[in-house]
């Protein structure tokens, strides 16, 4: 088995606010594997943003604390650094790719000067090689004439282009693991086609890690190698691809699945999850997604239902699922 | 009474670019709807797909007359929308209602959603005053909502909350035609199959036809009863929403359905990933505005652009491959 580049053991990441605590991130753990891509999945506030932002140590204080846990990157962990020795960390190990790529690049610096950025950080090389190493970038990304591309501003780009510069920004200090925070949301479908195409390439080649956050089951199928879904802060199953969506186990789970139409079956009606994610300051007792789930019962409102192992490397925290009672 | 609702002919909409501030000439355009005819049958759903900048959300605006038309004619009910008289016009604006896609910004923070819902009813005044409340409180119960959250505010509401009053304000003119642009897209996914769900059964109810429009395709293809396909101001082609996906005749169609993420995984497509990116629509490309993408273009495409020409059962397509 290759080994772990990071591993994320019983993370808590809460934020103190005038209305009381909000646990955005409560217990999450999980691992990636060398050249692995694990899929984040969850709707909006269900904590995957807060997780990965918590790997990078860019919480924003005073209000967000990481609170628990630990964040272990070949073995050593992060909470335990320095600013400055994150600092150093960031951009070279660990990357991140955001969401937008219209905002996360900036309009006044050429495009050249924003991605040799990090490599003028990290690296101390002479002038021309960072030049070198910046067009040998823009080549990677497949940006059509690099020399006269390095030149140019942000907004003379397309949304496409403009994600493949970001990613060449992250790319450019040859992290062992890079975090996309949902890659290709401001791209249009075909764009998305060749985005997600040139990010597998660039994985086989230089045998990166990937965390993928999305909210979408469809690039997960696509690129991911295993899966984690996160649901009011939590992980509630974790699989390898192929099980999770032929072997669903946790109720939110299959719900997500169902009630999302499908390009290759026809359903007149769709499954629908009844009411609304829950309020993260004043979550329920006992498992969060008990309150819309067509399977409760008494327990699932007392208690947290603790990890269980379904098959090899599947897990899920559902009061229904076997194993609970012996673990 | 025609089963034909509304029908779009050769329809052009070109946003002037133009130089100088005083003796401002016009240099260009942008031509964003560049000639396109469909139809939209009565109590059905026509969906409108295709990337950012091909002109479907300017034929939204067309149809709300919310943009001028350039050239060609929107006829509704086969009346001509731009020939309309102001009373005319008033009633058509009663019953063309549109629901957007950010529900956080289609909804005024400073009104109580009760004055929001009844806002286009006082405007219009189509309802007196003293049955204000008691309709409000109709439309409001038909999305699933409350009749006592009309006295808050859209700040405490969810986001499939917010689009569900969005949709309560549409419905509260009894409207015949519901533009839906981009539902459910700003939307969690837990919530989108609740709204979309709601969108049918109020269709199912209330005979209400949808023009929607969306870039997801695996919505507008659960959604739509038939689907026009749009490129770069252009329809490529129009078919049932099953027939489009199962034979798709266009290769753009071809590459759209080919690039739609599966739903499971080790289901493969035929991958068809189309080089280069959607061209400026200032300067569209000679004859058929696809040819510099596809992969099948003759000599004739560069030189011609294809009519779009039924090949049967209402699949319309307009590509010279096709054209036995």
């Amino acid at each position: 088995m290759r080994k772990k580049v990071l591993e994320v053991v019983d993370l808590k990441t809460h934020f103190s606010t005038r209305l009381g605590v909000t646990k955005a991130v409560d217990g999450v753990s999980f691992s990636v594997r060398e050249a692995e891509t694990l899929g984040l999945v969850g709707e909006s506030g269900s904590g995957k943003s807060i997780t990965c932002l918590s790997i990078l140590g860019l919480v924003p204080p005073p209000a967000g604390r990481i609170v628990g846990g630990k964040i272990l990157l070949n073995g050593e962990d992060l909470l335990s650094k320095s600013k400055k020795q994150m600092r150093k960390i960031r951009g070279r190990q660990i990357s991140m790719m955001l969401q937008d790529p219209m905002t996360s690049l900036n309009p006044v610096f050429t495009i050249g000067d924003q991605v040799a950025a990090p490599i003028r950080l990290h690296q101390k090389y002479n002038r021309k090689t960072v030049r070198n190493k910046v067009l040998d970038m823009l080549r990677r990304v497949k940006i059509p004439t690099p020399e006269v591309r390095a030149k140019a501003y942000p907004h003379q780009m397309s949304g496409g282009m403009r994600q493949r510069i970001v990613g060449a920004m992250a790319l450019s200090c040859e992290p062992q693991l890079l975090i996309a925070d949902e890659p290709t949301t401001a791209l249009d479908v075909t764009i998305q086609a060749q985005f997600l195409k040139l990010l597998e390439e660039i994985q086989k080649s230089s045998n990166l890690s990937m965390i993928v956050v999305t909210h979408d089951f469809g690039i997960v199928s696509k690129i991911c190698d295993r899966v984690a879904v996160m649901y009011a802060g939590r992980i509630i199953e974790q699989a390898k691809i192929e099980d999770l969506f032929d072997n669903p186990k946790h109720p939110y789970t299959k719900a997500l699945m169902n009630s999302l139409p499908e390009m290759d079956t026809r359903v007149k009606r769709l499954y629908s999850i009844e009411g609304q994610p829950p309020d993260l300051r004043n979550l329920p007792d006992g498992c969060s997604f008990a309150p819309r789930c067509s399977y409760t019962m008494e327990i699932c409102r007392k208690e947290y239902p603790h990890e269980s192992v379904v098959e090899d490397g599947h897990t899920t925290s559902c009061w229904l699922s076997g194993s609970q009672g012996e673990a | 009474m025609s089963e034909i609702l509304l029908e779009a002919k050769n329809l052009v909409k070109h946003f002037p670019l133009t130089k100088g501030i005083i003796f401002a000439k016009q240099v260009g355009a942008v031509r964003a709807v560049d000639g396109i005819n469909f139809h939209v049958n009565r109590n059905e759903t026509f969906g409108l797909v295709g990337e950012s900048g091909c002109g479907k959300t300017t034929t939204a605006r067309l149809i709300l007359l919310l943009e001028t038309i350039t050239s060609g004619s929107i006829e509704f009910e086969d009346q001509n929308i731009t020939a309309f008289n102001k009373t005319v016009l008033k009633n058509y604006r009663a019953s063309v209602q549109a629901v957007f896609q950010n529900p956080f910004g289609s909804l005024s923070p400073r009104m109580r959603v009760g004055d929001i819902i009844a806002e286009p009813l006082v405007v219009n005044k189509t309802v007196p005053k003293d049955e204000m409340k008691e309709k409000v409180a109709e439309a409001l119960t038909v999305v699933g909502l409350s009749r006592d959250q009309a006295n808050n505010y859209p700040h405490e509401f969810s986001g499939g909350q917010r689009q569900r009053i969005a949709i309560a304000r549409a419905l509260a003119q009894n409207p015949s035609l519901i533009i839906l642009d981009e539902p459910v897209s700003a939307l969690d996914v837990s919530i989108r199959a609740q709204i979309m769900n709601l969108l049918q059964d109020i269709q199912d109810q209330f005979g209400i036809t949808y023009v929607l429009i969306a870039h997801d395709l695996a919505v507008v293809k659960h959604m739509s009863k038939r689907i026009g396909v749009m490129y770069l101001g252009k329809i490529v082609e129009v078919a049932e929403s099953d027939e489009l996906f199962k034979n798709p005749l266009h290769p753009y169609t071809r590459a759209l359905y080919s690039a739609a993420l599966p739903s499971r995984p080790g289901l493969h497509r035929e991958e068809i990933v189309l080089p280069g990116e959607v061209p400026s629509p200032i300067n569209p490309p000679s004859g058929c505005r696809f040819h510099p993408r596809c992969s099948e273009a003759r000599p004739i495409c560069a030189e011609q652009v294809p009519p779009l020409i039924d090949v049967g059962g209402g699949h319309e397509v307009a590509c010279y491959l096709n054209k036995n």
